[in-house]
């Protein structure tokens, strides 16, 4: 469209420019932080520009936090968390899509229901349901008589116990159960025209195969899609880890240590705090799901619109 | 939906969403049904049996000043993290749209702290406010004590809300840069035609089309305000000072896991679930509408 | 009212050139089609003059005054999108008065207009209503008013009947030429569709891959077409088109060897042409006359109620016929055409443009030559 407004495209400019030094201003100071030594940056006003010291703050904030096997955890379960939430989901959408069987309403509007709680509302029982995982399951048990059934038979109080704490299985899980990428593949198998079944059972497909040659290669993008955002959310988790892992050493994730490297007057013992270190801790846990985004940055949208819906 | 074409092998679509169910059984209807449960008994922390108490907890949380006051400090947190996150983020898409040179990269470069992890974003700030060092002791050099959210109940809620929001500007900005594409390019033409300048027709065309977006994307706001905030305010103050910033959800885990006060925090969790619950269904009334647009 | 200059416009897309240079005069009051196959740019150069694109090379002006750098609310042009482009959240009276909210006219004067234009449209009762409340008609028409309402210079379409249905799209046709026949605003119309630019047009401009191909009244660009393109895309079903070797003057030969005599004044330059011949210009199984009779192969038969198509192949050529009424011809038969001389059309193969036509060629008189595959000799007739 032909415009002829000279102030407003610098207006334009400015605005945006601001935009960007709101999105990357802070980390640039995080990066600054993260380079000088313990003196220059207790004496404000600091520099805005790196210093020399960011291979030593980064080497004392990986040993100090024990960063190593942290990023490990949090990779492994951000990693099970992406490909366990594309397994379940592609299985769940392609079953309440494309079959029919009783209480298939039900179960749709059961799964939809848990899209209006996020874990961290319903936090406290969730904790209580993850030191035992099996109590449901003990609780129906013992509603229908089976367990006290099993009582008499055997004389031996049956009694169901799964502990996830300090466990991957602990980690993920609850993670895993919600609806956001079931409604993804839901929305995405609802475009796929009727003909294609049609053809397909034509052709004598059967349900799996049709959904492995059919509907898995179709939905590359939107698995990629929900990859990426899923990667990010559970990097970025928070809340959950810190209650289910008590046994930081072997269990922790990297996220989880951030609070460690803040320094307090514990930590420091009342001595100088010591921030280039804790902002070099910082730098580390965030880089990951930095890489994916760059590296999946049309997916990474595509995901986070289509996922929200 | 009712009228596609399916398969008819029945317990094969059993099979395939009982995974799900499983997990949905277990870690949602379960806790939330024991949150309920224990909303309405007095719960022994460990085990220890229960006690039908009716609606004790709930008046014992409604007549608590602490729990008010949370309350209300969500509120202000909420709508000021939403007001300014959106604020931002509405008006750079709004511009980012014009599509000037180098719009690639303003989007590009717009979105990514999205990926930032909040409690990241957290100890940023937290160093970048920090009264003693960093950036803004300089100005406490100059005035000692103009800055300090160490101490300062308002300067700490300054702090958890920009802390907060930063991440939602990114997040906000994909969504209007989304809805604002979502706009016939026509209809902004047809305005360029009917003699509308640029910002008259972001005010006459673009941002009424875009009330739908701007409707849901604060209830998402609101609704993550309420639920993901346990992150900033546990790095960068820890509800403090003087429970200054202790929002719902960390009055919840403070009292569910450091008070041991189970049925207090079930009831708590049972109100914010009904919170959450509205807003939610307010929401999916305004995906409606959006659909009605069209 | 305005006269619309266009001298040499160009238009790129990065490295892609998608209008190659276009020269189009459109006078005073003037009905202009711009038709088209999609893809050949004849929207572009449309939103090129409403300024809704930049023009990379050449100029546009309105009235002798170079528009390319004005704004599109600076040329006085008024358009008519296909999708209607119409704001779905105001009601109709503000979705017309809007262009008068912008310029400032105060609300009573404004809403007597909207009226005014409103009844001319047929839309007066509907004012309240949201676009969302009406059918494709009444959509259609209240762009129309939104385009009327500020007594444009020039009105733009861009096909703005495509999305309605067959019957409703033949109504807004009449529509709109009545409203121009009263209006006489200077309309440039684009569309794809070649009975809406035959029916509505003064003059039409048949583009093709950026280019024009052809600028003339409907009747001209029908009956004499000026490039091959032309005469493949004009007409329904499309113009016979037969490859074909000049071997002698005025007669040529086809690729079976059958030779076709040409009406003397023909001036071919080259010596590979298409001859050309039209459906409904193809004699069948007639007693005399003059021209080339040649025999056709019927492979099937196309009923279309008002007449009938016979398709089938001539001198091993796919070639159609439009049958008179009454004439009978079934699948497999072997039926005589007589190609009449005057309704042959002479395209030269390497530039696809016509072939000049001559009727003071010395080549003029009259030729007896035998014609391979038929036992009777041709008459070719003087022009």
């Amino acid at each position: 469209m032909i415009e002829r407004t000279p102030v407003l495209n610098i207006a334009t400019h400015a605005i945006l420019v601001v935009g960007l030094l709101i999105a990357f201003l802070p980390m640039w100071l995080v990066f600054v932080a993260a380079t000088l030594t313990i003196e220059q940056i207790n004496n404000p006003p600091i520099s805005l520009l790196p210093g020399s010291e960011l291979i030593a703050n980064l080497t004392a904030a990986w040993n100090r936090a024990q960063l190593g096997s942290k990023m490990l955890n949090s990779l492994f379960v951000a990693l099970l968390v992406a490909s366990g939430k594309i397994a379940i989901a592609s299985l769940t959408a392609f079953a309440i899509v494309f079959f029919r069987f009783p209480g298939r309403m039900v179960v749709f509007w059961m799964i939809f229901v848990t899209l209006m709680l996020p874990l961290e509302v319903r936090i406290v029982p969730t904790y209580a349901v993850a030191a035992n995982a099996l109590a449901p399951a003990q609780a129906v048990l013992e509603v229908v008589g089976i367990a006290w059934l099993w009582q008499v038979l055997t004389g031996v109080k049956l009694a169901l116990e799964w502990n996830l704490l300090n466990s991957y299985t602990g980690l993920v899980l609850p993670l895993v159960a919600t609806a956001t990428g079931t409604f993804l593949f839901r929305q995405f198998y609802m475009t796929i025209p009727a003909e294609i079944v049609e053809a397909a059972r034509m052709d004598g497909a059967r349900p799996l195969r049709f959904l492995r040659d059919m509907l898995i290669p179709l939905s590359k993008t939107n698995m990629a899609a929900l990859f990426t955002i899923m990667f990010i959310y559970a990097w970025n988790q928070y809340l959950w880890p810190i209650l289910v892992t008590t046994d930081r050493a072997n269990y922790g994730t990297a996220v989880m240590e951030l609070k460690r490297l803040i320094p307090t007057s514990a930590s420091t013992g009342g001595g100088t705090p010591d921030w280039n270190v804790a902002m070099a801790g910082c730098l580390i846990v965030m880089l990951p799901p930095l890489v994916v985004v760059a590296l999946m940055q049309r997916y990474f949208v595509r995901g986070l619109i289509g996922a929200d819906k | 939906m009712e009228n596609r074409p399916h398969f008819k092998t029945l317990w094969l679509g059993v099979l395939l969403v009982l995974p799900q169910l499983l997990l949905v059984l277990t870690f949602f209807y379960w806790p939330t049904g024991a949150a309920l449960f224990w909303a309405f008994t007095l719960e022994q922390p460990w085990g220890g049996g229960s006690q039908f108490v009716g609606l004790d907890n709930f008046s014992n949380i409604f007549t608590d000043r602490f729990y008010w006051e949370s309350v209300l400090r969500s509120l202000v947190f909420g709508v000021g993290a939403s007001a300014l996150a959106m604020g931002i983020a509405l008006v750079l898409a709004l511009f980012c749209d014009r599509q000037l040179r180098g719009y690639a990269y303003y989007r590009t470069a717009l979105v990514w702290p999205f990926a930032v992890a909040a409690p990241a974003a957290a100890v940023a700030f937290r160093y970048i406010f920090a009264p003693e060092a960093g950036v803004f002791a300089a100005l406490n050099q100059l005035y000692p004590n103009l800055w300090n959210p160490a101490t300062n109940g308002d300067h700490a809620m300054i702090m958890i809300i920009i802390a907060y929001s930063w991440k939602y500007v990114a997040y906000n900005f994909i969504f209007f840069l989304a809805g604002l594409q979502a706009i016939p390019r026509s209809l902004v033409e047809a305005g360029a035609m009917d003699g509308a300048g640029v910002l008259r027709r972001m005010r006459d065309i673009q941002l009424p089309l875009l009330t739908p977006t701007f409707f849901f994307l604060l209830v998402i706001n609101l609704t993550d305000s309420f639920v993901d905030s346990f992150g900033i305010v546990d790095i960068t103050t820890e509800g403090g000072p003087s429970k200054a910033t202790t929002l719902m959800v960390y009055k919840i885990y403070f009292d569910g896991f450091k008070g041991l006060d189970y049925s207090g925090a079930a009831a708590q969790s049972i109100v914010l679930m009904v919170l959450v619950m509205t807003l939610t269904v307010v929401q999916f009334r305004y995906i409606e509408r959006r659909i009605h647009y069209k | 009212m305005a006269e619309i200059a266009i001298r040499q416009v160009r238009k790129s897309y990065g490295r892609t050139e998608v209008v190659h240079g276009v020269d189009l005069d459109i006078g005073n009051g003037e009905f202009v089609v711009i038709l088209g196959p999609s893809g050949c740019g004849k929207s572009t150069l449309l939103r090129m003059i409403a300024g809704l694109e930049d023009i990379t090379a050449g100029e546009i002006a309105i009235d002798g005054a170079r528009v390319n750098e004005r704004e599109p609310r600076e040329r006085g042009c008024a358009m008519v999108f296909q999708n209607y482009a119409l704001y779905p959240h105001m009601n109709v009276a503000d979705n017309i008065g809007y262009a008068l909210k912008v310029a400032g006219v105060a609300k009573a004067e404004r809403a007597r207009r909207v009226a005014v234009v409103a009844a001319t449209v047929g839309l007066d009762g509907f004012l309240d209503r949201r676009p969302g409340q009406l059918s494709g008609g009444q959509r259609q028409r209240v762009a129309m008013a939104r385009a009327m309402i500020r007594e444009p210079k020039v009105f733009l379409f861009d096909e703005p009947l495509s999305n309605l249905d067959a019957k409703l799209r033949v109504q807004m046709r009449i529509e709109i030429r009545r409203l121009h026949r009263r209006l006489a605003t200077t309309s440039v119309f684009v569309t794809h569709d070649q009975v809406e630019a035959m029916t509505l047009a003064d003059r039409m401009v048949v583009m093709n891959a950026g280019h024009i191909e052809q600028i003339g009244a409907p009747a001209e660009i029908y009956h004499r077409p000026a490039t091959r393109f032309v005469a493949s895309f004009i007409g329904m079903p499309p113009m016979n088109l037969l490859p074909a070797r000049a071997t002698a003057p005025g007669v040529v030969a086809l690729a079976s060897g059958a030779r076709l005599m040409l009406p003397p004044g023909w001036v071919m330059t080259g010596g590979d042409v298409e001859v050309g011949i039209r459906p409904e210009d193809v004699l069948v199984d007639a007693e005399s006359g003059d021209g080339n009779r040649l025999p056709f192969t019927v492979e099937f038969i196309e009923e279309l109620g008002a007449g009938r198509l016979a398709h089938g192949t001539l001198e091993g050529i796919d070639f159609i016929v439009q049958l008179p009424a009454g004439a009978s011809m079934t699948a497999g038969e072997t039926h005589v055409l007589t190609l009449g001389s005057n309704a042959l059309h002479l395209f030269d193969a390497g530039t696809s443009r016509r072939c000049r036509f001559d009727a003071a060629s010395p080549m003029a008189g009259v030729m007896q030559v035998p014609v391979v595959g038929l036992e009777h000799s041709v008459q070719a007739s003087s022009a």
